[in-house]
């Protein structure tokens, strides 16, 4: 799988450090002991996503799901670890080539309201990157908008439109729209589909699968909505508070989960084909990752958990082929 | 207070928002039961009314809205002209409401200790302590651990998922016959929107609250509702059994919001997509609402559709639902 890797990520850590103010500091030279806080957002994250495929990236909120998908859309830098694009490393690259593989990643938003400029036209959104970076000229712009317009399902004759004058759905083709205008070959949609009504969703779903036809696209579809994600995804990662403790084919996945996490949250997805359900929650809630729990971050809440979950953190190995899982029962004990 | 009266009956109500621009029919002869222990999924789409409805119920439709209609009867009792202080006395008490975003429900400013006492005392005549006590019993309900201490928190030092878990203490503390739940998981994480679930199944199985649970997630519904509303630019549509509208929709409306929800056995195909977007409620074309979006429109839709029963048990507003001719 590694040779057709279109992105690949090794041991990639992120860490927000909230540095001390200035009455933090008087008050550590007065002697008290007030420390620096520090978010692991990310810890040891491996990933590979292989050309023309869709990678469902699944995690409740602050898993660090979100953090992963900007840093692998080059809009953050990581603390520690290697992405390599097309089997380059992004850092090491000389700054023109870093510029041309930043285009080829782009990003869908979760909230078309927040994500669009309110004072630009939706001609000037979707036309000055390629614009900028000389993908068109100024004389062929138009038709170009117009061709992304026509193949994000907008009509034209709104191009002259700002972005209060549609709804959701539509703003949310604007932004996919957007991101297509500099011809990407890879797009990070970071729960893209969130904020839209059901019918509205199906829409943009549709339209997700149909650009990947067209343009042969690849994907990393973040989102916390198992049901979406089952639906689009070829490969799915399960992630929980910075790790990802679970990665399998999407209907190996679905079919038998193997991670206690997987289990619990593969439960308790709402489903159409689920009547009167006895909800039978797994306990508590994730811990802060200013101070995630030793060992395993899932053994607070985990019914098998046992004293070596609780000290020795389980390593991410493959467990069959083509599924990894991190977690000690898989090691008979 | 007879006991073969619903909790709730709601018939024919009618709320417009009376704006410069003309009038919004938001609320249009909606009509639907709740009995005691049962759980009502009312379904929509973001403005089909269905929020509009709830607040209805407990008499906080602000101007320019009006409530220009209907009959709302709870326990027997005509609400819906009631005066104010009638209605203090059912809020908070009788029928309670939980909301979205819990800081609608809670103070910032204030200890949850305070805002629950309050609570009890409005509606109770007993001393602090008693009314403390109560209010460490609700929160213990919810499964908020440790509810001696986490009384004297203020609602920051909650995370979202405990927060809802207090506003549905809140709504619990007078042991309410109905509680009326507007979306209130749909910001909530997986793990914990089975959590707050768990908590509203127990409640109306062990104390025979009934419950409307609104929220636009079918799936939602799917698990949690004995019998589901589905809401269109401000009317029923379709309204059943759950098993059997899900199973069986017959309006072409509940089809097509069914078929766009990923599931199973849809996977990796397209979705069925609803043509175009909800229409705006502001000077709405007389006729079926839903017929510009609608595979099976006929002459006829340009006539409002009055509901008909064309298969047992179920209420459908459409001159032409999907019923087999055999049947």
């Amino acid at each position: 799988m590694s040779g057709s890797a279109l992105v690949e990520i090794q041991g990639l850590s992120k860490r927000f450090v909230k540095t001390l103010d200035l009455a933090g500091k008087l008050a550590n030279k007065l002697g008290s002991s007030i420390r620096e806080e520090t978010v692991h957002a990310l810890d040891g994250v491996d990933m590979t996503v292989a050309k023309g495929e869709v990678v469902g990236l699944v995690g409740e909120s602050g898993c660090g799901k979100s953090t992963l998908g900007r840093i692998v859309a080059g809009i953050l830098a990581p603390s520690e670890g290697r992405i390599l694009y097309d089997g380059r490393d992004v850092a090491a690259l000389a700054p023109a080539e870093a510029k041309a593989v930043a285009l080829k990643a782009q990003m869908i938003f979760q909230d078309p309201f927040a994500s669009l400029n309110p004072r630009m036209r939706v001609r000037d959104i979707v036309g000055e990157a390629p614009l900028v970076h000389g993908l068109v000229t100024r004389g062929e712009l138009e038709s170009y908008v117009d061709e992304v317009l026509l193949r994000c399902g907008l009509d034209t004759s709104f191009k002259r439109r700002y972005p209060h004058q549609f709804s959701g759905g539509q703003r949310q083709r604007i932004g996919i729209a957007r991101a297509l205008a500099v011809r990407p070959d890879f797009i990070v949609c970071d729960e893209a589909v969130a904020a839209l009504d059901v019918s509205i969703q199906a829409q943009i779903l549709n339209l997700f699968i149909k650009l990947r036809e067209e343009l042969g696209l690849t994907y990393l579809f973040i989102s916390h909505d198992l049901g979406v994600v089952e639906h689009i995804s070829d490969r799915v990662y399960i992630m929980y508070l910075g790790r990802i403790v679970e990665m399998a084919v999407t209907e190996d996945l679905f079919a038998a989960p193997n991670h206690p996490y997987t289990k619990a949250l593969l439960r308790e997805v709402p489903r159409l084909e689920t009547r009167h359900s006895d909800f039978l929650p797994v306990e508590g809630e994730i811990p802060s990752p200013l101070d995630p729990p030793r060992g395993c971050h899932f053994h607070p809440r985990c019914p098998h958990a046992t004293r070596r979950c609780g000290e020795e953190a389980p390593t991410l190995r493959e467990i069959s082929p083509g599924r990894q899982s991190a977690c000690h029962l898989n090691d008979g004990v | 207070m007879g006991t073969d009266a619903p909790a709730l009956k709601v018939e024919n109500l009618e709320t417009h928002f009376f704006t410069k621009a003309g009038v919004v029919k938001a609320v249009d002869g909606v009509g639907f039961s709740v009995e005691r222990a049962q759980i009502l999924g009312l379904v929509g789409e973001s403005g089909s009314g269905k929020s509009v409805t709830g607040f209805s119920i407990l008499g906080l439709v602000d101007p320019p809205g009006r409530v220009v209609g209907g009959r709302i009867e709870f326990m027997g009792e005509d609400i819906a002209n009631a005066d104010e202080a009638r209605m203090q006395s059912l809020r908070g008490n009788r029928i309670a409401m939980i909301f979205q975003d819990p800081m609608m429900t809670l103070n910032p400013v204030l200890r949850i200790e305070t805002q629950m006492v309050e609570t009890v005392l409005a509606h109770r005549k007993v001393d602090r302590a008693a009314a403390r006590a109560r209010a460490r019993d609700a929160l213990g309900q919810v499964g908020i651990p440790s509810p001696d201490e986490r009384l004297a928190a203020y609602p920051h030092q909650f995370s979202g998922g405990m927060r809802q878990r207090v506003a549905i203490a809140i709504a619990l503390l007078n042991d309410p016959d109905l509680i009326i739940a507007d979306e209130p998981t749909t910001a909530l994480d997986v793990t914990i929107q089975a959590q707050i679930l768990h908590e509203a199944q127990k409640l109306c199985r062990e104390r025979g609250t009934a419950m409307i649970w609104i929220t636009h997630d079918l799936t939602v519904i799917a698990g949690l509702a004995d019998k589901v509303s589905v809401m269109y630019a401000g009317r029923i549509v379709e309204a059943g059994a759950i098993d059997d509208v899900l199973d069986h929709p017959v309006h072409p409306y509940t089809k097509g919001l069914i078929g766009s929800v990923p599931s199973r056995n849809k996977r990796g195909a397209p979705l069925y997509q609803i043509p175009g977007m909800t229409p705006a409620l502001l000077n709405l074309a007389p006729g079926c609402a839903f017929r510009e979006r609608c595979p099976r429109a006929a002459p006829a839709c340009l006539e409002q559709p009055a509901p008909s029963e064309p298969v047992p048990g179920r209420s459908v507003r459409c001159f032409r639902p999907y019923v087999e001719a055999a049947s």
